[in-house]
């Protein structure tokens, strides 16, 4: 201990130094900030359904959700991306067990279902464009292709990054910083989730209702 | 030469010759100084070989103490953008009566008053306030730097590059002609067709990013990274401010960000959010700009409320008074900033309910802020008060802010409102408060964190200048546009009827014009006292008599800050050590572990400028290259996994030793 760290005040020792520096894990402040990243980018969802909310009712002499949704198209691609999150779930429980193999293998399953849930979105919204649904049509139609597509949009880069991580495991192992990015990613995949399950509810259920 | 046309607007889009303003002598004069300015500037950064010192040690540092002095002086030079402007428009409206046309024309004219609120708010006051948070809350909590060293980095550099395509606009096409929100239908395509709207929300896109980092980055290092024993009500109100005022960034820029990407789509797909018909809502955008808007300009006074809160108990020799209530003063100010966007268009036809609510919301501020207010007087009685240029500013903000904030109180009334909405008299009372508040805390909090960032003093006579010059024209330029705003005259006014009106617009350029003066004494203190840095010299690390951890260590600080992690009993931790005289320790030093430069940062925001600048002209292959760029450039530095370094024990024993040998002379 260095000597000059310690006062004498009223025979009380007061402590003004750490002799040595405080164990900082590295990235020990990762979790907060990709919380604090996906609250802020929940921000932009909110506002995206308070468009929808205000807007989603203006057809502008247009088709509405009833002319246009098909829920047994839209149940499936939410059963797409639900499962999608389960075997991001196992290949988080894989890592626990540091079984790299199974790990690699779920993620790729979870990137598939991505794929496949993309898929049927891009489907929907080449339908929908095709028979004249366009954004343009409506300000319902600009909210909602808007609201659907930046989470879509969120896939899109959930799975690039999917696949940047899976080469980095598989070139430096589940060293620290690539597990913190796993769970970082884990974090935003159940978050894609959760707005999803707002987008299914509000824009397609509360639609065929409206 | 269909072909060669075809093709040019293929590479080009919408940019063409016609896009260079050169019918406009003005801005032909201003594109020469700054074209001569520019080439001198790079020709002696050429000939005194500093460009590998400015790339290593400056533009690629994730230091948090130079990417804050790098804000400053983004800061301060667009302040000067920003200040001509303000000059250009008082003469305009002083010039423009008896049917004089004034010398600007309608064009022109509208982006300047466009031009000077994008600039200050987003270019002069955000990069100072945050540059002041990136210098001092690390130091003042006791971190060897925030707690994502890259994104700190990134963030500055996105922030210039915003700061970039809005001077672009200067010289080659125009800036927007709608008002520094640019409200729709004004601002879509069909009557803004030209790119002027789209330099305003791509800048801001791109600045955009990097204050929505720097605000998560911000808020973990706060929360994350405080030496121990600094429990949170023991950190210092700046600090406190500054974790406040992050928050805030961090709970509306998302919204700003996404409403001007829906104005974005508006414009360039053709959706019907903001537009007229097929079922838009202007309205909504109105709405939703003013989510993110009002509680911007909370985010920019509560760090000089934090400001004020050093300054003041640090020239009155005490401890701050009413600590407690200083912190939940600003929670509650946090809070209640979201509460009121409404007040700002009260005229939109909501019905007394809900403008009651707003006007009462809004009303409520005033309490939180009124107890700092007596808290600072409070703090300053029976004070040995030392009237030195951070405490004159202060003095002068208690004195314009107060006014400031009883006219922002009238305006809170939706009767009166109706009234006076949209006039001068709500330009008056935002500059009262941004200038009186704002301006007044940061020059405040320049003068007196400059020498813990130089290791030199200002110079005080200077100081003095700029200060009277700035106080005195500030209320010469203000207090006519009251008058006129009462008398029911509408902001953006070009020309005048009225010849009556003229002489109060005399006397609001006159101020302006002392204003000026003041600007220029301040960049004189700055030269003078770089000049004089000899003379200046402080060598203690703690010029004021100061209370917290930041004066603890030398001036400048050592990159790591400080050499042990100190630990803290009280929340003046400085004013704790030295009264239970405290040793600065001279040995037992460790190497130390510190993150290491790198030049992504630089790479990333230069790309998201060319994509926001080829966004604008619709040259979208260029768009879609700088694109792929980006998340190519991202992706490859994930690969870079060696991003810290330690600083070798020989290295912190000599930085060390040398401050030992200056504290000795200093006490010799």
């Amino acid at each position: 201990m260095s000597t000059a760290t310690v006062t004498q005040k009223d025979g009380e020792t007061i402590v003004y130094h750490l002799p040595d520096e405080p164990h900082h894990d590295e990235g020990s402040s990762t979790a907060l900030g990709f919380w604090l990243y996906l609250m802020s980018d929940c921000l932009i969802f909110a506002i995206l359904f308070a468009m929808f909310g205000v807007l989603g009712g203006n057809y502008a002499a247009g088709p509405s959700p009833k002319d246009l949704f098909d829920l047994k198209l839209v149940a499936l691609n939410t059963a797409m991306l639900l499962f999608s999150s389960i075997t991001y779930g196992f290949a988080m429980l894989a890592m626990a067990k540091d079984r790299i193999g199974a790990m690699q293998g779920w993620l790729a399953i979870t990137g598939l279902f991505g794929l496949a849930f993309l898929g049927i979105e891009l489907y929907e919204f080449h339908h929908l464009i095709e028979i004249g649904a366009t954004p343009q049509r409506s300000a319902f139609l600009s909210s909602f292709f808007v609201l659907v597509g930046t989470h879509g949009l969120h896939v899109t880069f959930g799975l690039v990054w999917l696949v940047v991580l899976m080469v980095q495991v598989a070139k430096h192992g589940l060293i620290a910083a690539n597990q913190r990015r796993l769970l970082c990613l884990s974090m935003f995949w159940h978050f894609l989730d959760v707005i999803w399950i707002g987008v299914f509810t509000f824009v397609y259920l509360l639609g065929m209702l409206r | 030469m269909p072909d060669v046309s075809h093709l040019a607007k293929l590479i080009f889009g919408r940019l063409t010759w016609d896009s260079i303003p050169i019918h406009e002598p003005i801005l032909i004069a201003t594109f020469a100084a700054v074209l001569l300015g520019g080439i001198g500037l790079l020709g002696a950064l050429t000939y005194f070989r500093l460009w590998g010192y400015l790339w290593r040690e400056w533009f690629t540092t994730v230091d948090h103490k130079k990417i804050g002095i790098m804000y400053m002086v983004l800061g301060i030079i667009m302040l000067l953008r920003g200040f001509a402007d303000a000059v250009m428009m008082r003469l305009q409206q002083a010039m423009a009566f008896n049917g004089s046309e004034g010398y600007l024309n309608a064009h022109h004219y509208d982006q300047i008053f466009t031009a000077h609120g994008v600039i200050m708010i987003f270019f002069v006051a955000m990069p100072l306030v945050t540059g002041l948070m990136n210098y001092v809350v690390p130091l003042q909590i006791g971190a060897r730097d925030v707690s994502f060293p890259f994104l700190n980095n990134f963030s500055f550099w996105m922030t210039t590059a915003g700061a970039a395509l809005v001077m672009a606009s200067l010289f080659i096409g125009e800036f927007a002609q709608t008002g520094w929100l640019a409200y729709p239908p004004l601002s879509g395509i069909q009557f803004s067709p030209g790119v002027g709207v789209d330099y305003y929300i791509w800048a801001l896109q791109v600045a955009g990013v990097g204050t929505t980092l720097s605000g998560i980055n911000l808020i973990c290092t706060i929360v994350k990274m405080r030496a121990p024993g600094m429990g949170m009500m023991k950190m210092p109100v700046f600090t406190w401010t500054s974790l406040c005022t992050n928050v805030l960034i961090v709970a509306t820029f998302p919204v700003l960000t996404a409403v001007l990407t829906l104005l974005t789509l508006d414009r360039y797909v053709g959706t019907n959010f903001f537009t007229n018909d097929l079922g838009g809502n202007p309205m909504m955008y109105v709405n939703l700009i003013w989510i993110w808007g009002h509680p911007e300009v909370y985010i920019l006074i509560l760090p000089a409320f934090g400001i004020f809160s050093e300054v003041v108990s640090t020239f009155s020799g005490k401890r701050l008074f009413g600590y407690t209530s200083m912190v939940y003063a600003t929670v509650v100010i946090t809070i209640l900033s979201y509460l009121v966007w409404l007040h700002h268009f009260f005229t939109m036809g909501s019905g007394a309910s809900v403008n009651s609510f707003f006007g009462i919301t809004t009303m409520i501020i005033s309490i939180p802020t009124g107890a700092k207010i007596f808290n600072w007087l409070f703090t300053m009685y029976r004070g040995r008060i030392r009237f030195e240029l951070p405490m004159m500013w202060t003095l002068a903000f208690m004195l314009t802010f107060v006014i400031g904030g009883m006219t922002g109180v009238l305006l809170a009334v939706p009767p009166a409102d109706f009234v006076l909405h949209n006039s001068l008299f709500l330009v008056a009372h935002f500059h009262n408060v941004i200038i009186g508040g704002v301006l007044y805390g940061l020059f405040a909090g320049i003068i007196f964190w400059w020498p813990k960032a130089f290791g030199f003093k200002l110079d005080e006579f200077w100081g003095k200048i700029s200060f009277w010059f700035w106080v005195i024209g500030f209320w010469i330029a203000f207090m006519p546009l009251y008058v006129l705003g009462l008398m029911g005259v509408t902001r953006r006014m070009r020309v005048f009827d009225d010849p009556s009106l003229q002489i109060w617009f005399i006397i609001a350029g006159i101020g302006a014009a002392m204003v000026a003066v003041g600007i220029l004494a301040f960049l004189i203190q700055i030269g003078v006292s770089i000049w004089r840095r000899e003379e200046l010299k402080e060598t203690t690390g703690d010029p004021w008599n100061g209370r917290t951890l930041e004066w603890a260590t030398s001036s400048p600080p050592p990159a790591y800050n400080f050499a042990f992690t100190p630990v803290i009993r009280d929340n003046d931790a400085w004013a704790d050590m030295k009264k239970n005289h405290y040793q600065r320790p001279v040995e037992g030093f460790r190497d130390i572990h510190m993150p290491r430069n790198t030049p992504t940062g630089v790479i990333l925001a230069g790309l998201s400028a060319v994509l926001g600048f080829a966004m604008i002209w619709y040259m979208w292959w260029l768009a879609a290259l700088s694109f792929v760029a980006i998340i190519a450039v991202a992706i490859h530095h994930t690969f870079n996994y060696a991003r810290d370094y330690y600083i070798p024990l020989d290295e912190v024993v000599a930085t060390e030793e040398a401050r030992t040998k200056l504290l000795s002379t200093a006490r010799a």
